[in-house]
């Protein structure tokens, strides 16, 4: 079906191979190199890019170990719970996370690296969790049963029996938080300040407000290069970890005292670490003057603080202007991915390559592909910054990988005879497919585009560079709020945060349920 | 009164509102090797898991050696444990396997070998001491996992249907081989089964369960 593979094709190499390449080019003029990687304050950058990130990494894995025990060892009332109160911040727009430990760290802290690392921390607990706990869940209890009646004490088994076969995940779980941390962006702006710049704040400082874009793009590929260093060398070394397990063994009921202590503990602990920074971000937005207060929810509708005075951002406006710029990004990438999806699916083993260039944008940072688009879409005729869809293709190419990996499973789980039947009963090719293929993914395709529309709402890299006064989205007028002086432009910011915490979790939730809803009907055989 | 290794007293274990284990008593005397017959499902492994200190048990209590080890973590108690599909540390090989034990309760280098290479040629496996246990075949697996539970000398041996998933022929031959082995050895064991003959070929006697 390559006709189904031309639209996603078209798509990837004018919105994302044209403006790398561009990138590229003007890397490559004389002087830009030099320039760059001459200048000053590059080799700080660089240096405080790379120890937050291992800092960030090494405490998340520290802290995140006990949850990842927890849940993937204890059955016990209200563990779904946790485990969706942990992995949603995850999910969260940076900005929201940004702003939660603004509202929740004393100012002292703010434009510190301690506040950008804490920040890191909370937001990557759900990898650990997520990764290590599944490997946990893989380890068969007794297994560690057997060290413990070999004379191992509980720390022994861990160091000699349970840290060595789970290497493997915790070099993964390492690797994807070291890669988020290195690329922070929204969460290292807001909380960083102009003192503490890490890599990709630099990067949109020196295009935005230096003008220095060769220096931006510069920049923005060296970190390239340095990602896929880190990618390469981790998955040489996984290849060469992994161990082979049986079934994996299920969680237990906590039976003796000190594991019902541990369970009851470890369990309030991580719900309040996880839960407590997002309800001071809003009652924050409540308090002005030490008071509580619904004034700056009150002024969220117009950009004048008080008649005369004017914000230049107008809370409400971005929220429309960010609602319309998520529907239109689902929407694409919906129809794009779907199509790339069935395409690679269809094509089976030519499939792969479209696969691979689909999911490109993936490992792009987001302050990459908006400095690409930011430095292609400039000149006639392709000169579209001042298009109001640009931003929204931006969010779709970023959304898109997601809409594929989300499909191409379910996709390739359709058996092949179930279209044969269908076609010896009399059904067309077409009719075969049109029962089968798309009736299979409508429900998977309706949790893509709420995960495209999530991702679009939170979009701040890309949104940076291409971004124009007066048409702000969500976190773009957040992170505007909270750098301007004055208590209600702060608390508006806040009330803005929440606005998109909850739009964000709400929509999380909805695919979240529309996918497990699928994955029983699926278990029941239907 | 007779002198106990083991003895176990009125264990009653619950899970919910279902009663696996209903006060149930066991002793086992010095060098003896009992066997816990009965149908699968009727508490004989978590009578075991109760015994080596790996399930808390409702009530009732156990003794070792003449001293109340209810309260003592599992790796204090020195009982031994072979399970039913052998759980040997994937990551190590068969001689890093059976030398574990030793590892843990820190027993220096030089006898920590000899004992490991004792072991291995008592189960007739020193040919193959430094192979990776994930390329042992199904007897040999279970071979390193008796070596294994040996090598620290416990107090006594549990063995929960060690030979389960062994084809007819093999199985025989390792019950005989087993039979022999913990005479030679005088170790005090108990052993789960479902299956009379091999109960009677391994067994001084028989408890039902």
């Amino acid at each position: 079906m390559p006709a189904l593979a031309a639209a996603p094709a078209v798509g990837l190499a004018l919105f994302y191979l044209w403006p790398l390449a561009t990138l590229l080019a003007r890397v490559l003029q004389p002087g830009s190199l030099s320039n760059a990687l001459g200048g000053p304050g590059l080799g700080g950058v660089l240096w405080f890019t790379l120890w937050q990130a291992l800092v960030s990494t090494t405490l998340t894995m520290v802290v995140g170990f006990a949850p990842a025990y927890l849940l993937a060892r204890f059955r016990f009332r209200g563990r779904g719970a946790l485990l969706a109160i942990v992995t949603v911040p995850f999910m969260l727009p940076t900005v929201v996370v940004g702003a939660a430990f603004l509202a929740l760290l004393p100012t002292p802290w703010h434009g510190t690296a301690r506040a950008v690392i804490v920040a890191h921390v909370f937001f990557n607990i759900a990898v650990v969790v997520r990764v290590v706990g599944a490997m946990w869940a893989l380890v068969p209890t007794d297994l560690t049963a057997a060290a413990r009646t070999l004379g191992a004490s509980p720390t022994q088994v861990l160091r000699f029996v349970v840290l060595p076969l789970m290497r493997p995940a915790l070099w993964a779980a390492a690797t994807v938080v070291f890669l988020f941390t290195f690329t922070s962006f929204g969460a290292a702006k807001l909380l960083g300040g102009s003192a503490n710049p890490t890599l990709e704040v630099e990067i949109a400082r020196r295009a935005t407000q230096s003008g220095d874009v060769a220096g931006a793009a510069v920049l923005s590929l060296l970190q390239l290069l340095l990602l896929g260093m880190v990618v390469w060398w981790s998955s040489r070394w996984q290849r060469r970890a992994s161990l082979q397990f049986g079934a994996s063994s299920a969680a237990r009921v906590p039976r003796a005292r000190h594991e019902r202590r541990f369970v009851a503990l470890a369990s309030v602990l991580t719900a309040l670490v996880m839960v407590v920074p997002l309800v001071v971000l809003i009652s924050r937005s409540f308090r002005l003057s030490g008071r509580w207060s619904v004034n700056a929810w009150r002024t969220l509708g117009s950009s004048e603080v008080r008649p005369g005075v004017s914000l230049g951002v107008d809370p409400m406006a971005s929220l429309t202007l960010s609602l319309k710029y998520a529907a239109v990004a689902a929407m694409v990438s919906v129809i794009i991915g779907a199509l790339a999806a069935l395409a690679i699916a269809a094509a089976r083993r030519h499939g792969a390559l479209l696969d691979v260039g689909m999911m490109l944008p993936l490992g792009t940072s987001a302050v990459t592909i908006g400095l690409g688009m930011l430095i292609t879409f400039d000149t006639a005729p392709f000169d579209w910054r001042a298009s109001w869809w640009l931003i929204p293709l931006g969010h779709a190419l970023v959304a898109t990988p997601f809409v594929i990996r989300a499909l191409l499973p379910v996709l390739r789980s359709i058996p092949v005879d179930q279209r044969a039947a269908a076609a010896t009963l009399g059904a067309s090719p077409l009719r075969a497919w049109l029962a089968i293929d798309v009736r299979r993914i409508l429900r998977p395709l309706a949790a893509a585009a709420g995960l495209a529309a999530a991702i679009s709402l939170g979009e701040f890299g890309a949104t940076t560079f291409l971004t124009r006064a007066g048409s702000e989205t969500m976190p773009i007028a957040i992170s505007r709020l909270l750098g301007r002086a004055g208590e209600i432009p702060r608390a508006q910011g806040f009330a803005l945060a929440t606005i998109l915490l909850v739009t964000t979790a709400c929509i999380i939730g909805a695919a979240a349920k529309a996918t497990q809803s699928d994955g029983v009907a699926r278990a029941r055989g239907e | 009164m007779e002198w106990h290794v083991l003895a176990a007293n009125e264990i009653t274990v619950t899970f919910g509102d279902r009663t696996v284990l209903d006060q149930v008593s066991l002793e086992v005397a010095r060098g003896e090797v009992v066997a816990l017959l009965g149908p699968s499902g009727v508490g004989k492994s978590t009578l075991m898991r109760v015994i080596a200190g790996l399930l808390v048990a409702n009530e009732g209590s156990v003794s070792l050696d003449g001293r109340d080890i209810t309260d003592w973590p599992s790796h204090r108690r020195n009982i031994g444990m072979v399970f039913q599909d052998e759980q040997l540390f994937p990551h190590l090989t068969v001689a890093q396997n059976v030398g574990f034990g030793l590892r843990m309760r820190r027993v220096g280098r030089a006898d920590a070998a000899d004992r490991v290479q004792e072991l291995l040629q008592l189960v007739g496996l020193e040919a193959l001491a430094n192979l990776d246990v994930t390329k042992l075949s199904g007897g040999e697996a279970k071979r390193v996992a008796l070596a294994r539970s040996l090598a620290p000398r416990p107090s006594i041996l549990l063995l929960d249907e060690p030979l389960t998933g062994l084809d007819r022929e093999l199985h025989d031959r390792l019950a005989t081989e087993l039979a022999a082995l913990l005479r030679t050895t005088g170790t005090t064991a108990l052993l789960v089964t479902h299956d009379l003959d091999e109960a009677t070929t391994i067994a001084d006697r028989i408890e039902r369960l």
